[in-house]
């Protein structure tokens, strides 16, 4: 299945089965009332769903719009990967795996992996690119403690892209007893459906929470795109509300003109990697270049195929904001609401706040608050030291 | 294309364009009936280590255009067939259609396109039969029936993966090579060669014993240029010798 010329299923062979196998299972289970009740018991009782939409009065004051946040930063490991890495792990266990492996560039999905994999009784192993693995070190702890086998890779830019790389040639090996339990909509078919239905659990709680606050739908709905699950899990509900602006934020790094960040909409050509065909940063001879965030989050060269689609079509819009923008937005934040939110977030907050200055004080935005920060608090305060 | 072959891979533009030539022709003198050229790529998921390390260290001077350059540079001094192989994004990043045509025209007989299953591959096809560009799929140990049967209809040859894993050096043929080998004979008119794991002449006499119409060698030739460079010709020779006397 494709979206538009994007996705499809650009692997080896030996994973052909694999997928078509995977995609069975879930297209028998996602409408099967027994795991669907699991699923919404482990959501509401484990994770901790559904999460608050808050009117973030003090923010909205300071900047000229009414900002509310889609809390996504108080479920259970601190982010939404675990909307997903629970609804993967049951279908892996349904499908009779005893072994998930992940990637995970801030450690977000990692840790979200290693607890959904501990709480149905998993092992997980998550890949960490080297330098994550440095930056994350406190995730890497996490992840541990919760039972998982944490692999630092030391090959290619030793980030978010090499972890998949290596999490596809394990699972190349051990797709018998293995679920590839992906994090974000990327990778071939059926992931990036797989991981936006679980995901948008987000959107058809904030739709329904905006309309008996507001009595109305909002004007934008403002998300992070690193890869762009949290996007597309808040965004999937609202595609066919034509009036909602729908705005992903990437991430600029030090600014696109540098070269160094990790844009891959806003400055990246179509390209085939991780099984997808899609958006990617690349040089000439279509070989992957190196990416910058301040967050580890966002920090891979490419992009979901659904939101390559959506950008095409012009459903989306696709900004981008630098890292020392997202650290304001970050500092802003924390000190008018009390909330410390994930550099990831902060990307999106950033955007909502540029944007609000340009619009009237009834409109409404609401920023999908994808993670809490407190796993960049060493990145911060080196920053601000 | 392949009856009892020996299929030795280089990566192209490694050490230098000029190296891969040398290293080409001397394999081919040596014994090796087909060459397959591996474009180097920052990803390449399908392999391991060894060929992994040669891509990275290829890709500081690499252009794509080189591998048109080496080709070229190879049949001005021999007819044996050369197989291009590459990940998709590459050549999708270049054009299909330019890439296709121009490999054509440099001399290359086929093209093995690791991360393309047939059923993406309608467009690359078409290009290719356009062109007279011969096709080499991969199948593995679990590819069903079904595949196999469409894949045959495409291929010059079959490129069997000898188990579930990357590219890599191994003591042992996997007994699901075997197992395999059989399967897609059964199934498959196109001549099957096996790679993946292939690296000494017993595996060789193993395998041609088992039925197969080739086997492939990679990583253990790239290991050699890895260790000496441009150094490595005399022992690519010595191995292209004896992995050829296992073909019996």
């Amino acid at each position: 299945m494709k979206f538009g010329e994007f996705g499809g299923r650009y692997v080896p062979e030996v994973l052909v089965p694999p997928l078509e196998e995977l995609e069975k299972a879930y297209s028998e289970l996602k409408n099967d009332d027994g795991f669907r009740n699991e699923l919404e018991y482990y959501l509401k009782n484990y994770a901790g769903r559904p999460t608050p939409l808050y009117f973030a009065a003090n923010l909205s004051r300071e900047v000229g719009a009414r900002i509310y946040l889609k809390r996504e930063d108080l479920l259970h490991g601190g982010a939404h990967k675990i909307n997903n890495t629970i609804g993967q792990a049951l279908l892996a266990k349904f499908m009779g795996k005893t072994r998930v492996i992940a990637e995970t560039g801030a450690g977000q999905h990692g840790v979200a992996t290693a607890m959904a994999a501990a709480l149905l009784g998993l092992d997980a192993e998550i890949y960490m690119g080297a330098e994550d693995y440095e930056r994350q070190k406190m995730n890497v702890f996490r992840m541990r403690l919760l039972g998982a086998k944490v692999t630092a890779v030391e090959s290619g830019s030793r980030t978010l892209k090499d972890a998949i790389n290596e999490a596809l040639r394990d699972w190349v090996e051990s797709f018998e007893n293995t679920h590839y339990l992906i994090g974000s909509v990327v990778g071939p078919h059926p992931f990036p459906t797989i991981v936006r239905d679980f995901q948008s659990v987000i959107g058809v709680e904030t739709k329904k929470q905006v309309i008996e606050a507001e009595s109305r739908l909002p004007d934008a709905i403002v998300a992070c795109v690193g890869g762009g699950s949290n996007a597309m899990g808040i965004f999937h509900p609202f595609l066919s509300d034509g009036d909602v602006r729908l705005i992903g934020v990437e991430a600029a790094g030090e600014g696109i003109e540098t070269g160094r960040h990790s844009a891959s909409l806003s400055a990246g050509s179509k390209g085939v990697l991780h099984g997808m065909l899609s958006y990617f940063l690349q040089d000439e001879r279509g070989m992957m270049l190196d990416t910058h965030s301040i967050s580890a989050g966002l920090d891979y060269p490419g992009v979901g195929p659904e939101h390559a689609y959506l950008k095409k079509i012009g459903r989306c819009e696709y900004v981008a904001v630098k890292d020392d923008e997202a650290l304001k937005a970050f500092m802003m934040l924390s000190k008018l609401e009390g909330i410390i939110p994930a550099l990831e977030s902060a990307h999106a907050i950033a955007y909502a706040i540029k944007m609000a200055s340009e619009m009237s004080r009834d409109d409404v935005i609401v920023v999908n608050l994808s993670g809490r920060g407190d796993k960049d608090m060493g990145i911060v305060m080196e920053r601000i030291a | 294309m392949i009856s009892k072959s020996l299929v030795v891979f280089f990566t192209a533009s490694y050490p230098t364009p000029e190296m891969t030539v040398e290293f080409m022709l001397c394999s081919a003198e040596a014994g090796a009936d087909v060459i397959e050229l591996g474009i180097p790529f920052s990803d390449p998921v399908a392999d391991g280590k060894t060929i992994q390390e040669s891509y990275i260290r290829a890709l500081r001077n690499f252009r794509v255009e080189q591998v048109f350059e080496i080709v070229r540079g190879f049949r001005k001094e021999c007819e044996k067939p050369v197989v291009i192989m590459s990940y998709y994004n590459p050549i999708y990043r270049k054009g299909v259609g330019e890439f296709v045509e121009t490999a054509f025209e440099s001399g290359a007989d086929a093209m093995l396109v690791v991360d393309l299953p047939y059923d993406e591959a309608e467009e690359f096809i078409e290009i290719c039969s356009k062109v007279g560009m011969g096709n080499v799929f991969l199948a593995a140990p679990n590819t069903p029936e079904d595949r196999l049967r469409a894949m045959d209809e495409l291929s010059t040859f079959i490129y069997l993966v000898s188990t579930y894993g990357v590219t890599g050096e191994r003591d042992e043929i996997s007994p699901l090579a075997f197992k395999a080998l059989k399967r897609v004979k059964s199934i498959c008119r196109s001549p099957v060669a096996v790679g993946f794991g292939v690296s000494r002449p017993e595996h060789v006499r193993q395998l041609t014993d088992a039925g197969a119409d080739g086997v492939v060698v990679g990583s253990a030739f790239v290991r050699l240029i890895n260790e000496k460079g441009g150094d490595a010709v005399e022992d690519i020779r010595n191995l292209t010798e004896r992995l050829r006397s296992g073909l019996g």
